[in-house]
Formats: structure tokens, C-alpha cells, sequence
């Protein structure tokens, strides 16, 4: 594992943690706290799996009477809280800390409303986000965001990381597709924002939650848009010869004025990995491939398909295969959704980074990652969410060997700096959390981050809620000479940063 | 700071109405008003100053010289500009390259000056006001890429980028809009744009019976038509009360405005349109009705008049703009019977209602329903008489609290528009 700096360790907490965990249950069902080291172990990591710590106790409220009152306790008690839905997180978010209560939301499991007059559903936050689908395709209707991790991953989550998925190119993010939520703020505070209407008046603190991850409140309630299914998916695999043929032909089928559902590159190696793996019917030919999906109403699809392969030939395309039906499509896609797994049958490690990039940029981005795989010399694989320039490479490596989680670790960072070099961001879709924390200072300068610490500060005060993520602890801006320090005070002290 | 920048902020500070050229010029500015707790009224081009409480400030910065297109990529979909950038700038300039603000920025203007007035990028964000596509596409805040502004200590801060995919830091992009530059004085917005559809129709049906506009709206809600537009617009009343526009602004061939329609809008290329036509002809069961189609010459402006607001063109009466979610639509139109001055957007979600000066009380029954069927309002124009008992944004108490804090955070010395949105912020 590798070294992480971490908020330092309240020991007056830890010295407390039988009167600590007495207190909590009498807050709530006592069976509903977890603190033995075997019922707190699943708890340990969330799906950024290098790094485990142990939480001092867990709580499983049951409504948001208690998720209040647990943090109204914790808040008067200067105890730390980490939020945590499913665990699916891929950056860190819900890492535990030592002398921190880890407040689980595994029990708000229930949907409350399906709406189809007003095309929307009322959840809890443990829902996962494929129950809402499921829940309402008898209809016709399905929930849009789709985040690869859609069967295990919760909607409370998505609303704090902001989820997106293969199709966010045409439907947008987790932001875009809800319409309300229920939040309570580490002082206890509950309060409701929008509902069933499009919009809200006054600030828009459902955007500002939307993405916060975990740090501003939690969300105990979730009201989310819903859409009725379109009248056809078709997809399409495009094979070109090389990185800048594939890249420019998603570039040109943007700026065409076609917007696909989705569309997705892969490089060789993942095409290789993948392929091997499941046996997708990839052209082994191609040194990229792009999967295209268009949906809407039959001849607008007809017409979009033309069109790309019009402009896929333009753009040296050396196959081009068009779904004939609905298995076939899903075959097109079996392969880039096994990317994951066919990785891991390739490496005992692999670490899968997120950044975005401007589309035109693709095939700068990919050479550069070669360059850098050389340096490192550990190898790569390439998947990316193409026509919204989001990335996902995933680099192989050993974990057993002591200083390859290291050495991966800089080759994502180095990575990700080129993202933002680029005009891109150093997470598109997986949040910041504690992997990207320590970049944040490539992205923003110190009034930025400051303005940022200061909504913190001004909603949870004494920073207790989630601490440790998101902001630069370890490596500070002043190391890049960018630090505005005010008559020898840092802003915002009580933030652990060292 | 350089001479010449100190030279000018000087100059702007001898004066209570200030001009800046530049971000830092702002930012220098802001840094003083910080220092002397000088309350300052954020003004872009004015499109719609008469939003809101009236600002209690002496001095007043004008952002309007912030202007000017500092990067456009067709290509990546989208446009940076400078803040106070006129929206019609950018319009004419996607227009060249096909391009478009698929929010439909609302034209503020006809119900003020009677007019077209689209005023600046800032003042379309700072307000977050889409129109008719809004059901379809999103908002004014979904399409915010990025920004870069002044905040009320002076500090220039930024948030998001060019990419559509960013999950850095917290989304303030969505925060500052419809913040009615409350927390920052924007400098520079990144708005994503699309790609604009070559050919559009648009079906009027003919109906009354509000059962079946709000039965309609559902149905357009629910159909996989991709229908980028619905509204009803009901008989105007018969008072003296009101000015008559209909008849005069949706002026069309082949419009029979002579009673109220419900309006349809398709886009796409013209094969899929044509089919489209004919799907919703069966999926809404439109033979039912009378219809008519208005071609793409007549469609386009159509869709320019409702977003225009010009059904209310130099109204002196209030304007509230009520959201609801669509299935109240038939409550509501209930409830507003044939008294009221009316039309029904986002297919039944958005109502644009007009109450004639004088009479605040209904103004207040209003958002007593509204506020009991799940929605929200907001008084858009004040009449003369107005007598400012009713709020002009609704909220509630822990949003209020949370909006405070929210403030502070930005703007700790409360210098930026003060008592715009909430007499408290």
C-alpha cells in the first residue's frame, strides 16, 4: 500500500469510543451501530481498494430523523463522519478514518414514489441506480445516467460524485437528472431542495451538492427525472488504422452536429485484452475502434448511421458494422464492459484513472500515454468515453511488488497533469477523493481552492464531515509558489493541511 | 497593480458609477469596496434590472465592457466569452456556423421596452431563465461549462472548464447561476453549444377544454417523438384590464388564432420530422382535433415570439413566472379560470401569468396555490402599485439559512446586489 497522508487523529476520540459508541446507540437502534472488528471490516475500503483504514465505529441509520440526529451528536462531539453508500466509489471518497464514525446508508433502500405523471421517482439514497430502471421499464421509462458500476453503485452516491456513464454524452450527468433532494447538514439541519419541478428558484444547492462528495451534507432523499425509452438503439464498430484517424472522426461526428448516445475508443491493447476476454467479434485489424450508438425515433437513427459512416470512411475507417438487431448491439458493447475484468485477467493490478480532455485533443492524449506507459514501463490500456473526452486508462502493474503502486500512481498523476495541460480536468466522472486530492493545485490556483474551503467551512464549521478528501493536505499550493498567505495566516487554519 | 490599471481605478472611485475594462480592474475595484464596506450594485447591460428588489447601494459597477468573444471552437461545442458579451453577439456568431444556446435565452426585453433586449451572457446566467426547449434540453445552468469572476473579497476565482465530463472541485458554475449576481461578479462564462436543427414544424392544435391540454401535456411529456416544445396559450380576458396581444403577435397563415391552441414543435432534418409528424399525429390521437401545421418559416418565429415573451409586450401589470410539476397544469388552470392572462410552457410545468396592478391579493392567492401544489413563483414585473407585501422569490427557512451561509462564504461583507433575491441576503 501506498503512503497517504490523512487528517490527523482526534486521541481524545479514540479514548472515548465505548462512551462514544453507547451514546449512538442510544441514538438509534442499537443494532444499527457496528463497532466489533469483524462487523467493522467490510467497512474498511471502498472500491479505490489500495487504501483500507478502519472506522471507529459504523452506523446504519434507518430515516433521517437519525442521520440528523447522528450528526448533530457527532458535531457537538467534534467526532469526524464519513458518508458512505454503496462503496463503489473508484477515488477515495468513503475511505475511513481512525477517530471517524462511518455513517453507511445501506438502509435507506426503499423507493418511495414512482411518479409517471410527472416522469419522476422518489428514493432513498441506498437505491441503486439500476433499481430505478428496473423499477419502472415495465413502462417504457428508464433513469439516464448509467455509471459502469450501475448495478451495485447507489443513487445517493452518484448525487455525490456526480455520475455519469457511457450515455452522458447525449443525457448528461447525475446533475442534469434529478429534480430534487433531501439533505442534512453536519449540525443536523434537514432541508429540502426542488421537488418535482424542473429548476429551483434562489441558489442552487442541489448543483452544489450534486458532485460535493460527501463533504457539504447527506442525502437522505433523491428525486430523480425519468425518460421513456426511445423508439430505436442501433450501434456501429468502426475499426481505423491509427490513434488520429479514430480521434478525428469522433471530433468530426460531434462537430457534424450528430449527438450519439454514446461513443466509445479502444485502443489496441484494450481491444486485444477484451477480446481475448469476451469474445466480442472486435476487427483485430484496427488500432483503434469505436463503438457509436444512436437512439431516437427510426429514420432520425437511419439518417445519423449514414452520415458517421460517411464521415468514418472520410476518416480512413478499415471496418465499419452496424448492429442488425438487439443482441447484436449488446455484443458490440460486451467487450468495452469487460474492459475492467479482461485487465485483470491480464496483470494481477490494474488502476483505472479518469480524466477529461477537449475532443480534439484525443489522439495527442493517446500518444502521450504511450510516451509515458515507455517511461514507466508499465503497460496501459486504453478506454475512453470519446465523445465527451472523458478517459479511463488503465494501467496494469503488480501490487505485490513493493514500488509499482507507487510508480502507477505517479504515471496517473503525470497523466492526468497532461489532461489538464490540455485543457482538460483531472476527473471527468470518478471524483476527486483522496486519489486526486494532491492534484488539485494543477487545476485550481489558491483563491480558487479557498473559495471552495470557505463554502466548507460555512456549512460544516468545524470540518468533521468527510474531512481529508477533495482538498490538498499533503503537498501544499505554496510548494508551487502560489499560496496567498495573509499577514502570516493561512485562511481557513482549522483545515488539517500540512 | 500597473500604473496605468491604478490610474483608472482611481478615476472609477471618483465616481459612483464604475466601468471597468478588465477583470483585475474589477477585482482592484471589489478589493477596495472590501476594505470600505461600500455596497455596489452589479449591472450587466440592464436587460432586466426590474427583477428583484431594487439594490440599496450608492455605487454601482457595470460590467458591460467585459465584452467580447475570447474563444469559440465549433468543433468542441462551445464559446468562451467575456461576461457582459451581449447574448446576441454570440447568437449571430453560432448563427454563421450553425450553431445555437439550445436554452432559447429568454428576450427580456418586449415586456419592458417592447423591444428585443437579450442583454449579456452574465445576465442570462445570473438569472437562469430557459425557454421553451427547457423540458427537452435543460437549463441555462446546464449548459455553463465554466466561469471566472470576482468575488466579494476581490479574489478572481474560477470554476469547471471547456469539457462537458468535470467533476473537480464543487460544481460552482451551477451556484452563481440564477444567484442574480449575489455571490460573484462574473468576468468570463464557458456556455456549451449545440449544434442547430436545419428544419422545424410546429402543430397547432385547437382545443379549450383544459382536461385535455393537460392530458396533451403528458402525452408530450411521455412520447419518444423528441418534441422540443409545448405550450398552450388560452383566450386572452375580456378586460380592459389587459392588453390584447394574440392576436397581433402569433399573426401567422396558418395560425387560426381567433381561440386558444395548444403548439407542438418538432426539429430535426425533414424526412424525420415529416415521420415525426405523423407518429404524433397517432400517438397524441390528434384526429380528434382541428390542427394545423405551421411550415419552418413560420414555426422559427413562432417559437421566437413565445420565448420572447411578447404576449405581455410593455405590460404595466405584474408578470409572475410560476413552475408547478406538469401534472398540477389542470389544477392550476383551474384555478386561474378566465380572469387572468395567461400561456402554459415546458408542456405544462412553466406558467407566465399576468395580474393587473392593483390587485396584490391575488397576486398572494397565487402563491398560496402554487406553494400548496408543490411548485414555485416568482413576481418577474413589479406593477406601479405594487405595495411589495408579497415576496418576490419564494423560500423556506432552512433554505434561507443555507442560502446565508452560502453567501457569506462568497460575499462576507454582503457588498454584491444586497437584497436583490431575499431582503436578508
Amino acid at each position: 500500500m501506498s503512503e497517504l497522508a490523512l487528517p490527523k487523529v482526534d486521541k481524545n476520540i479514540l479514548t472515548k469510543k465505548s462512551l462514544i459508541v453507547s451514546d449512538l446507540k442510544r441514538i438509534i437502534n442499537k443494532d444499527n451501530v457496528l463497532s466489533d472488528a469483524d462487523e467493522i471490516k467490510p467497512y474498511e475500503t471502498d472500491a479505490l481498494a489500495a487504501y483500507k483504514n478502519t472506522p471507529l465505529a459504523v452506523v446504519l441509520p434507518e430515516n433521517t430523523q437519525e442521520v440528523s440526529e447522528i450528526l448533530k451528536y457527532c458535531n457537538n462531539e467534534n467526532i469526524k463522519v464519513i458518508p458512505r453508500g454503496a462503496g463503489t466509489g473508484l477515488s477515495g471518497g468513503a475511505l475511513p478514518l481512525n477517530d471517524a464514525i462511518l455513517l453507511g446508508l445501506g438502509k435507506f433502500n426503499k423507493i418511495l414514489d414512482i411518479d409517471f405523471n410527472n416522469n419522476c421517482v422518489v428514493t432513498q439514497p441506498g437505491v441503486t441506480n439500476l433499481s430505478i430502471t428496473h423499477a419502472v421499464k415495465h413502462k417504457g421509462y428508464y433513469y439516464a445516467p448509467d455509471p459502469s458500476s450501475q448495478l451495485a453503485c447507489s443513487i445517493g452516491g452518484n448525487v455525490a460524485e456526480n455520475s455519469g456513464g457511457v450515455h452522458s454524452l447525449k443525457y448528461g450527468t447525475t446533475t442534469n437528472n434529478i429534480l430534487g433532494a433531501e439533505m442534512v447538514l453536519m449540525d443536523g439541519t434537514i432541508c429540502r431542495l426542488g421537488g418535482k419541478t424542473l429548476d429551483q428558484e434562489g441558489y442552487d444547492l442541489m448543483g452544489l451538492i450534486c458532485g460535493s462528495e460527501g463533504l457539504l451534507g447527506v442525502i437522505t432523499e433523491v428525486t430523480v427525472k425519468i425518460l421513456k425509452n426511445p423508439q430505436t438503439v442501433k450501434a456501429a464498430l468502426v475499426g481505423f488504422p491509427t490513434i488520429e484517424d479514430g480521434g478525428n472522426c469522433v471530433t468530426e461526428i460531434i462537430s457534424s452536429g450528430i449527438v450519439p448516445a454514446g461513443m466509445e475508443i479502444m485502443d489496441k491493447a484494450l481491444i486485444d485484452a477484451t477480446e481475448k476476454f469476451a469474445k466480442a467479434g472486435y476487427p483485430m485489424d484496427a488500432e483503434v475502434l469505436m463503438i457509436v450508438e444512436l437512439d431516437g425515433t427510426n429514420s432520425e437513427v437511419d439518417s445519423m448511421l449514414k452520415e458517421i459512416e460517411k464521415i468514418s470512411q472520410k476518416n480512413n475507417s478499415n471496418s465499419f458494422k452496424l448492429s442488425k438487431n438487439e443482441k447484436e448491439r449488446m455484443a458490440f458493447w460486451s467487450g468495452r464492459k469487460a474492459a475492467f475484468p479482461a485487465c485483470g485477467a491480464m496483470a494481477p493490478d490494474y488502476y483505472c484513472m479518469d480524466g477529461s480532455i477537449p475532443r480534439g485533443k484525443l489522439s495527442e492524449i493517446l500518444k502521450e500515454i504511450t510516451r509515458l506507459s515507455k517511461k514507466y514501463n508499465l503497460a496501459v490500456a486504453n478506454g475512453f468515453h470519446a465523445g465527451d473526452g472523458n478517459l479511463h486508462p488503465l494501467i496494469l502493474f503488480d501490487g505485490s511488488k513493493k514500488e509499482e503502486l507507487k510508480k502507477t500512481e505517479e504515471f496517473g498523476a503525470e497523466i492526468l497533469k497532461a489532461c489538464v495541460k490540455m485543457g482538460g480536468a483531472l476527473t471527468g466522472e470518478h471524483g476527486v477523493g483522496i486519489e486526486k486530492r494532491e492534484l488539485m493545485c494543477e487545476a485550481f490556483n489558491n483563491d480558487d481552492i479557498q473559495q471552495q474551503l470557505d463554502i466548507k467551512k460555512s456549512l460544516d464549521t468545524k470540518n468533521l464531515l468527510n474531512p481529508g478528501k477533495v482538498y490538498p493536505i499533503l503537498r501544499k499550493c505554496a510548494e508551487e509558489g502560489r499560496v496567498h498567505v495573509h499577514r502570516g495566516e493561512e485562511k481557513f487554519p482549522d483545515l488539517p493541511r500540512f | 497593480m500597473f500604473i496605468e490599471e491604478k490610474k483608472n481605478s482611481q478615476i472609477y472611485q471618483d465616481s459612483n458609477y464604475l466601468k471597468p475594462d478588465t477583470e483585475i480592474g474589477v477585482s482592484n475595484l471589489v478589493k477596495d469596496f472590501y476594505k470600505k464596506k461600500l455596497p455596489i450594485n452589479l449591472q450587466g447591460t440592464n436587460s432586466k434590472k426590474y427583477i428583484g428588489y431594487n439594490v440599496q447601494a450608492a455605487k454601482t459597477l457595470d460590467l458591460s465592457n467585459l465584452n467580447g468573444v475570447i474563444e469559440y471552437l465549433p468543433e468542441e461545442l462551445y464559446i468562451k466569452v467575456l461576461a457582459g458579451t451581449p447574448i446576441k453577439t454570440i447568437e449571430d456568431l453560432l448563427e454563421k456556423h450553425n450553431q445555437q444556446l439550445a436554452f432559447e435565452p429568454l428576450d427580456f426585453g418586449y415586456i419592458n421596452e417592447g423591444k428585443s433586449n437579450k442583454g449579456s451572457a452574465a445576465g442570462c446566467v445570473a438569472t437562469n431563465y430557459a425557454g421553451s426547449r427547457r423540458f427537452k434540453v435543460g437549463s441555462v445552468r446546464d449548459f455553463v461549462l465554466g466561469f471566472r469572476g470576482v468575488n466579494g473579497k476581490g479574489d478572481i476565482i474560477k470554476s469547471g472548464g471547456t469539457v462537458v465530463k468535470n467533476v473537480t472541485g464543487y460544481d460552482l458554475s451551477k451556484v452563481v447561476s440564477g444567484s442574480f449576481g449575489t455571490l460573484v461578479a462574473l468576468t468570463e462564462l464557458t456556455l456549451k453549444v449545440s449544434p442547430k436543427k436545419i428544419f422545424q414544424n410546429t402543430i397547432v392544435i385547437y382545443l379549450k377544454d383544459i382536461k385535455i391540454v393537460s392530458s396533451l401535456f403528458h402525452k408530450v411529456l411521455d412520447s419518444s417523438n423528441e418534441i422540443s416544445g409545448a405550450i398552450y396559450i388560452p383566450d386572452e380576458p375580456k378586460s380592459k384590464k389587459f392588453d390584447l396581444n394574440k392576436s397581433r403577435v402569433f399573426k401567422f397563415n396558418d395560425l387560426k388564432n381567433d381561440g386558444p391552441f395548444f403548439a407542438i414543435r418538432l426539429e430535426g432534418d425533414r424526412v424525420s420530422v415529416q415521420e415525426r409528424l405523423q407518429d404524433i399525429n397517432r400517438e397524441l390521437e390528434l384526429k380528434k382535433y382541428k390542427t394545423s401545421i405551421l411550415d419552418n418559416h413560420q414555426s422559427v418565429p413562432f417559437w421566437i415570439k413565445v420565448n420572447n415573451l411578447e404576449l405581455f409586450t410593455n405590460t404595466k401589470n405584474n408578470l409572475i413566472r410560476a413552475v408547478i410539476p406538469p401534472s398540477n397544469s389542470e389544477k392550476l388552470m383551474k384555478f386561474l379560470g378566465n380572469k387572468l392572462k395567461y400561456f402554459i410552457d415546458w408542456s405544462g410545468s412553466l406558467f407566465w401569468i399576468e395580474v393587473p396592478d392593483n390587485e396584490d391579493n391575488k397576486i398572494a392567492q397565487i402563491r398560496e396555490f402554487i406553494s400548496n401544489n408543490e411548485g414555485y413563483m416568482t413576481i418577474i414585473m413589479k406593477s406601479e402599485n405594487f405595495d411589495f407585501k408579497e415576496k418576490v422569490f419564494s423560500t423556506d427557512k432552512a433554505k434561507l439559512m443555507i442560502s446565508k451561509k452560502i453567501k457569506e462564504s462568497f460575499d462576507p461583507k454582503s457588498l454584491f446586489n444586497p437584497g436583490r433575491m431575499y431582503r436578508e441576503i
